[in-house]
C-alpha cells in the first residue's frame, strides 16, 4: 500500500512493471508493514500456505501413479508404496500432511478467535478463511476415500447418505452424487476428479484470503489498529519472513516424526482392507479432524435435523463476527471472554473424543451437553457478554508502554508479557 | 526466549500426546508382545527372522493365505530377506504360474520367474471360502497394517489358541482363540513345536515361528521400512542443524527492533 509509487531500477523492469506491475507487488509483499508484536500463533498462516503446497505438489506426483476405479485403485496404492520409486514418502507426506494441514488450520482459527481478528475491519477475511475451511473438509473427505479401503467406502456411504435427510429431494440428491444407487464405480471416479479441482479452488480463495488482509493489515496480539508504516510495524521482509521460516522449521519437525516413524498413527488399520460392501466395520469413524462434527451430528436424535445441527456448527462461525457484539478484539483485555475461550476451546476437544467413541450411554450424554454448549457459546453468550462485560484498559500502541512506561503500573507488567 | 520455549515444549507435548494416547488407544487388549527388530527409531529387519519368516509362510500359511502384492525379486531386495538372487531364483522356480496366450492363443504353464507375484493358493476369494468352511484367509501382504494392535496382534493370534472355557459349545471347525474378535477363529491351530525344519539351526518352537512369521509380514506390509527410519534420522538432524542456524539469523535481525522474538 505503501509501495504504489515503486519504480524498478532497470529499464527493463520499468518498461514490464508498467504493462504489468509484478515489481510493485513484490515491493509491496516486502515493505508490508507488519506488527511487530506478532507472536508465534500468529505464524500459522505461512506454514498453512507451505501445507497447501506440499498437499499440491505431492498430490499431483500420486495422480500419476494412483488408477481411479474401484478394482483397481486398491491395488495402484499398494503398487506406490512398493514399486515406485519414493512412492512410500510421497504418500505418506500426502496422507499425514493432511492432518498436519488440519493441526495447522486449528491452530489458525482458535488464535483468530482468542485475538478477535475475525471483527470489523477484517470480516471478510474471516469469511473466505472459512470457506477455505469447508473446501479443506469436501477435500479431505473425498481424499481418504481414494484408497478404496474399508474405511473409505464406509466413510463415503455414511456422510453421502447424509444428503437422503433431505425431504422430498434426499434420494435424488444422494443417488446423483452416487452416479447409481450406492457408492460405486461412478463415485470413487467423480471423487477423484474433484479431490484434484479442490486444491486450485482453494489455492485461489488464498490468494483473496491474503489480498483480503493486506487492505486493513494484519491483527495483533493487543488487538489495537496500528499506524503503517510506525515505529509499532516492521516490514514483512526480512523480519516476519525469517520468524515464519523458523517456525515453519520446528512444525516440519514434527511433520517429519509422523511421516517417518508413525506414518500410520492417525490413519485407521482397517482401511488397510480392500473395500468391501458386503462386511460392515465395526465401528465407522471419520479422520480425527472430522471428529467434533460427527459427534454435533450423532447427538441429534433426529436425522435430518442432525445433519442441520453439523452444517449449522460452521455456518455459525461465518456469522460469527455478528455475533461478537464486543468492539473489543484481544483476548488479553476481556477477563470473562479469556476463560470462555479456555472452555470453548475444551468443548471441542471433548467433541472430537466423543466423535470417536461409539453414540451410546454416557458418551451420547456428554456429546450431547458438549453439542449444546458450543451453540450456547456463539448464539446465547457472545452477543451478551459483549455488551456486559468490564475490559481492561487498552494501551494506545505497541511501543509506548514499554519505553515510556504507563501511568498504571500493573498495565507495564502485562505488556511485557505480549511484546 | 521464553517463547520459543514455550513453544518448542507446546510441540513436543503435542507430538507426545498424539503418538501415546493413539497408541494406547490401540493396544486396549493385552497382547503379547516380542523384541521385534523393527521397533524403534533405528528399528531394521532381523535377517535372519525374515529368511526363516519366509521359509514358515511357504510351508505352513501358503496353503490358504495368498500374499498378492509380493514378487520373487522382493526376496532379493535390500531391506527385505536379502536371498542371494540365485536363491530367489531356485524359489521361484519351485511354482508354477500360468502364462499366456501364446501364438496359436493357448495359455501354458511355466515356472516361475522373478518377476512373477506370489502363487495364490485359490483362484478366485470364493474358492477360499468355499474351501475353508466359508471363512475367508485374508490375503496377508497389508495384514500387519490392517489390524490394530498390528504385529503383537498377529503374534498373539497365532499364540493364543485355548481350550474354550467350560461350557462353551464350538461348532465342527470353528476354534477357541483368546484374541480373536468374539473368541471363535476357523483358522484351525498353525503351529506345533519342530512343524518346520530351519536351515540356520534354529530351534522351531511355536514362539519362534510366530515371531519368524510375523517379523515377515511386518516386512511384506512395509517393504520400505529399514529405508524409511534410516532417511527419517538423517531428515530430523538436518531440520534441527538448519533450524537453529535460522533461530540465530532470527535473532540477528531482530536485534535491530525494539522486541523479543
Amino acid at each position: 500500500m505503501s509501495n504504489h509509487n515503486y519504480v524498478p531500477s532497470s529499464k527493463l523492469g520499468k518498461w514490464f512493471n508498467d504493462r504489468l506491475p509484478l515489481l510493485t507487488l513484490s515491493a509491496h509483499l516486502k515493505e508490508y508493514p507488519t506488527p511487530k508484536n506478532l507472536n508465534y500463533w500468529w505464524t500459522f498462516g505461512g506454514i498453512l500456505t507451505f501445507c497447501l503446497i506440499t498437499q499440491i505438489i505431492t498430490g499431483v506426483v500420486l495422480g500419476m501413479h494412483y488408477v481411479a476405479h474401484a478394482d483397481f485403485a486398491f491395488d495402484s496404492v499398494e503398487h506406490i508404496m512398493r514399486d515406485v520409486n519414493y512412492g512410500w514418502l510421497i504418500r505418506y507426506v500426502h496422507a499425514n500432511g493432511a492432518s498436519m494441514f488440519f493441526l495447522a488450520v486449528y491452530i489458525h482459527i482458535f488464535r483468530a478467535l482468542y485475538y478477535g481478528s475475525y471483527k470489523s475491519p477484517r470480516e471478510v477475511i474471516w469469511i473466505i478463511g472459512m470457506i477455505i475451511y469447508l473446501l479443506m473438509m469436501m477435500t479431505a473427505f473425498m481424499g481418504y476415500v481414494l484408497p478404496w479401503g474399508q474405511m473409505s467406502f464406509w466413510g463415503a456411504t455414511v456422510i453421502t447418505n447424509l444428503f437422503s435427510a433431505i425431504p422430498f429431494f434426499g434420494e435424488g440428491i444422494t443417488n446423483w452424487l452416487w452416479g447409481g444407487y450406492a457408492v460405486d464405480k461412478p463415485t470413487l471416479t467423480r471423487f477423484f476428479s474433484l479431490h484434484y479441482l479442490l486444491p486450485f479452488l482453494i489455492l485461489g480463495l488464498v490468494i483473496l484470503h491474503i489480498w483480503a488482509l493486506h487492505v486493513p493489515g494484519n491483527n495483533n496480539p493487543i488487538g489495537i489498529e496500528l499506524k503503517k508504516p510506525s515505529k509499532d510495524t516492521v516490514p514483512f521482509h526480512p523480519y516476519i519472513v525469517i520468524k515464519d521460516l523458523f517456525a515453519l522449521l520446528l512444525f516440519l519437525i514434527v511433520f517429519a516424526f509422523f511421516v517417518f516413524y508413525s506414518p500410520n498413527i492417525l490413519g485407521h488399520s482397517d482401511n488397510y482392507i480392500e473395500a468391501n460392501p458386503m462386511v460392515t466395520p465395526a465401528h465407522i469413524v471419520p479422520e480425527w479432524y472430522l471428529l467434533p462434527f460427527y459427534a454435533i451430528l450423532r447427538s441429534v436424535p433426529d436425522k435430518l435435523l442432525g445433519v442441520v445441527a453439523m452444517f449449522a456448527s460452521i455456518f455459525i462461525l461465518v456469522v460469527l463476527p455478528w455475533l461478537d457484539t464486543s468492539k473489543i478484539r484481544s483476548a488479553i483485555f476481556r477477563p470473562i471472554y479469556k476463560q470462555l475461550y479456555w472452555i470453548l476451546v475444551l468443548d471441542v476437544i471433548i467433541l472430537g473424543y466423543m466423535g470417536a467413541m461409539p453414540a451410546e450411554g454416557t458418551y451420547l450424554l456428554i456429546a450431547r451437553a458438549a453439542t449444546a454448549y458450543y451453540f450456547i457459546h456463539f448464539l446465547i453468550i457472545l452477543p451478551i457478554l459483549g455488551k456486559k462485560e468490564k475490559t481492561l484498559p487498552v494501551p494506545p500502541n505497541i511501543t509506548d508502554p514499554v519505553l515510556g512506561g504507563s501511568s498504571n503500573p500493573q498495565m507495564v507488567k502485562k505488556k511485557e508479557k505480549y511484546i | 526466549m521464553k517463547n520459543i520455549i514455550k513453544l518448542i515444549y507446546f510441540m513436543f507435548l503435542s507430538l507426545i500426546l498424539l503418538n501415546n494416547n493413539l497408541l494406547a488407544v490401540e493396544k486396549k487388549k493385552e497382547l503379547l508382545t516380542s523384541d521385534w527388530s523393527f521397533k524403534g527409531y533405528f528399528g531394521k529387519f532381523d535377517r535372519g527372522a525374515l529368511q526363516r519368516g519366509y521359509q514358515v509362510y511357504t510351508e505352513v500359511c501358503a496353503s490358504c493365505h495368498s500374499m498378492k502384492y509380493l514378487s520373487y525379486r522382493n526376496l532379493a531386495e535390500k531391506g527385505g530377506p536379502e536371498f542371494s538372487e540365485e536363491q530367489a531364483k531356485a524359489i521361484a522356480a519351485n511354482f508354477e504360474v500360468t502364462d499366456g496366450p501364446n501364438d496359436d492363443g493357448d495359455m501354458f504353464t511355466r515356472p516361475a520367474k522373478l518377476s512373477d507375484k506370489f502363487v495364490q493358493p485359490y483362484r478366485n476369494v470364493k474358492e477360499a471360502m468355499a474351501s475353508n468352511g466359508g471363512a475367508y484367509p485374508p490375503d496377508m501382504s497389508v495384514l500387519v497394517k490392517a489390524r490394530s494392535g498390528g504385529a503383537d496382534y498377529i503374534y498373539s493370534l497365532l499364540l493364543g489358541y485355548e481350550d474354550p472355557p467350560s461350557g462353551t459349545n464350538l461348532d465342527d471347525g470353528v476354534y477357541y482363540n483368546k484374541y480373536m474378535y468374539g473368541n471363535n477363529i476357523k483358522m484351525p491351530k498353525p503351529f506345533m513345536d519342530g512343524q518346520v525344519e530351519y536351515n540356520d539351526g534354529t530351534e522351531a518352537t511355536e514362539q519362534q515361528m510366530a515371531k519368524d512369521v510375523v517379523t515377515f509380514l511386518a516386512w511384506s506390509a512395509e517393504p520400505h521400512l529399514e529405508e524409511r527410519h534410516k532417511i527419517g534420522f538423517r531428515a530430523i538432524i538436518y531440520l534441527i542443524v538448519i533450524t537453529i542456524l535460522v533461530y540465530f539469523s532470527m535473532k540477528k535481525i531482530w536485534s535491530r527492533v525494539e522486541s523479543e522474538v
